[in-house]
């Protein structure tokens, strides 16, 4: 029974991971309608820039400026990539995103290098005993940064005059222009709220498989997890995030040695596919209701 | 002026419904097809034939399926490169394990991968827009880890096939050329098949369901059957397509081969090429074939001393920002800027 709950906590804490990348796409969708697929590059970018930041200045200047360029970024792509296309068909910004992705991937391979780097910013990285479950420290604390950092968004997005900003657009594009909201600034706050979780994301992945190219599949990871949530709900990427970390390291251990196992790379989609059967638009997504 | 559609009176059912009805239109493409079928296999060299023409023409074939799926029908598939696996994995096990002649067996091929297609259609019932895209991706993942795990599939060996010689009626098919026309015979007739396919009912029902899939429903259009056929039809198209490039141009079935990026890139190919066009999925395969391949000739000139990875990187960072600029200057695909240079053509060189 302690092996089923290890295996059932640290499949949480990569859930949490998880949830994060989903949280970007899920953010960005929400305000931009853009199905950001160059999230997981954009985890590559932050690794990577923060790995080389890392070799000339301390810790806490080199996250500021990894952010910086992710804001960078951000502002770049909505100006100079989604502001040609506003109202476009969504299939469209979606294809943008994939040459986003390219993009991304190459510019930040161009700079950094494309060999895999390690990262260590300093967190200690020992098992710790808690009855006969032991757990990794360092998830621990990437678990509580993760839940810091979320708590943040909602103070953010609850409290600001910015987060309600950002709410109203994400609900309404045309009443948010209406009463004054700049639609396009907006939307580069979003994307830089985006690139700040990639950021994190990115240094979590990073400094448990060191940042290279493989960093940025972690979006195919967080697909599943964004479907099951439903694809425009905050709470359901956090939520389906721990639920498909957990399910997939449970099946992984308990049911992966009866069928040859590997089975981590589809079970998501599998758990999500069956759970959409039943509600098609997700846990907590919006439902379109359509009429003729 | 050299674009007319004038002066062209149709007196009977048959010329009203024919395939080109605009005389024009037919000379180019009884032109294209003396260019494909005679001069292309004898100007050519065999580096032209062998890595440039055959991998097109496959990937148009592909393309045209997922066109069917995406453009004409509105259901996003980002796994299609899944079903080409099948394709060549199946046709593969047919003709070389179980002795089946090579015709068959590519179309053989084309039928499991539509039968697998429509098992993965299903869901498209109930999930529409990026919830039914995310769940094609579970086609893509699912089908690489059986070809890599069932012993069976790939006779265990690193989830690879080799190909054999290939021979239809005791002919031995082996020089670059003999391939382009084994490929090309293939084609023609399947992209015929397919412009029939969506001027005719199934097409018509289709372009409903993309249009609006409740009002398709209630004139009667059965979203089951027609949105199951779409997911089949495409991923027979993707099928052959898949055993067509895997025989002539891989030389062995590899999953490596089919993997996520080639679903994005087929994806991008009828972006770019122009959804719901037959000729867009031409003009888009063409783009993603070619362009690589004139970013890393360019880049091989002018960059010579630059370290081989860079090299790689700048190639990605130029595909990537000519797709977005692509995207920019035509959303709706080459097939539009062919239209728009028809239009243009009507009346220049005169004013009106």
């Amino acid at each position: 029974m302690a092996f089923f709950f290890e295996v059932l906590i640290n499949g949480l804490l990569v859930g949490v991971m998880y949830s994060l990348v989903a949280l970007g796409f899920a953010l960005i969708y929400k305000a931009s309608d853009v199905f950001n697929f160059a999230q997981g590059d954009m985890s590559l970018l932050a690794g990577l820039a923060l790995v080389g930041f890392l070799t000339v200045m301390p810790l806490w200047l080199a996250i500021l400026c990894t952010i910086g360029v992710m804001t960078i970024l951000a502002y770049g792509t909505v100006y100079m990539v989604f502001r040609p296309l506003l109202a476009r068909p969504p299939l469209i910004l979606f294809m943008a995103a994939i040459g986003l992705s390219f993009l991304v991937q190459g510019i930040g391979q161009a700079i950094w290098g494309t060999d895999a780097k390690g990262l260590n910013i300093g967190i200690p990285d020992n098992p710790i005993e808690f009855g006969e479950i032991w757990i990794s420290s360092f998830d621990l604390i990437f678990g509580a940064v993760a839940g810091i950092l979320v708590l943040l968004l909602v103070l953010f997005f609850q409290k600001t005059r910015t987060g309600r900003a950002l709410r109203a657009v994400a609900d309404d594009h045309e009443a948010a222009l209406s009463v004054g909201i700049p639609l396009l600034r907006a939307w580069a706050v979003t994307w830089v709220v985006a690139g700040i979780v990639a950021t994190v994301a990115g240094i979590a992945w990073g400094s448990r498989l060191g940042v290279q190219f493989s960093l940025s599949l972690i979006a195919l990871k967080a697909l599943p997890v964004l479907i099951l949530g439903g694809i425009d709900s905050i709470p359901g990427a956090i939520l389906a995030g721990l639920v498909i970390g957990a399910g997939e390291n449970l099946a992984e251990v308990f049911l992966g040695p009866y069928v040859g196992g590997g089975i981590q790379t589809f079970f998501p989609y599998l758990v999500a596919l069956i759970f959409l059967w039943f509600k098609p638009y997700g846990m907590f997504g919006k439902e379109i209701i359509e009429r003729v | 002026m050299f674009y007319r559609e004038c002066g062209n009176l149709k007196d009977s059912y048959a010329s009203d419904m024919a395939i080109f009805p605009i005389p024009l239109d037919r000379w180019g493409v009884g032109v294209m097809l003396i260019l494909a079928f005679i001069v292309i296999p004898f100007a050519a060299s065999d580096y032209w034939l062998s890595s440039i023409m055959i991998p097109f023409y496959c990937f148009s074939l592909a393309a045209l399926g997922l066109n069917f799926l995406t453009g004409y029908a509105g259901q996003v598939s980002i796994g299609h490169a899944a079903f080409m696996a099948v394709g060549a994995y199946s046709s593969l096990i047919l003709y070389s394990r179980y002795g089946i002649p090579l015709i068959p067996s590519v179309l053989g091929g084309g039928v499991v991968a539509a039968a697998v297609g429509a098992v993965f259609g299903i869901p498209s019932l109930r999930l529409k827009g990026f919830y039914l895209a995310v769940s094609t991706l579970a086609a893509q993942f699912i089908i690489e880890w059986v070809l890599t795990h069932w012993k069976w599939v790939s006779g265990g060996v690193f989830g690879t096939i080799d190909t054999p010689a290939l021979r239809i009626f005791g002919f031995e098919i082996n020089t670059a050329t003999e391939k382009y026309f084994l490929v090309l015979c293939f084609l023609v007739p399947l992209v015929v098949m397919g412009k029939n396919l969506v001027r005719g009912h199934l097409g018509r029902s289709w372009m409903a369901i993309r249009d609006m899939d409740v009002a398709a429903e209630i004139i009667g259009i059965s979203l089951f059957r027609d949105k199951v056929t779409a997911f089949a039809v495409s991923s027979f198209y993707a099928g052959v397509a898949g055993s067509l490039v895997t025989m002539t141009y891989y030389g062995a079935a590899n999953i490596e081969e089919f993997n996520l990026i080639l679903s994005f890139h087929l994806l991008g190919m009828i972006i770019i090429g122009g959804m719901g066009t037959v000729l867009g999925s031409f003009f888009g395969a063409g783009f993603m074939v070619l362009l690589p391949i004139l970013i890393n000739q360019t880049m091989l000139t002018f960059m010579q001393r630059v370290p081989s990875d860079l090299r790689a990187n700048s190639e990605a960072i130029v595909f990537g920002a000519l797709i977005v600029l692509f995207l920019i200057v035509e959303p709706y695909g080459m097939a539009r800027l062919w239209q728009t240079v028809k239009d243009k053509l009507r009346l220049w060189p005169f004013p009106y």
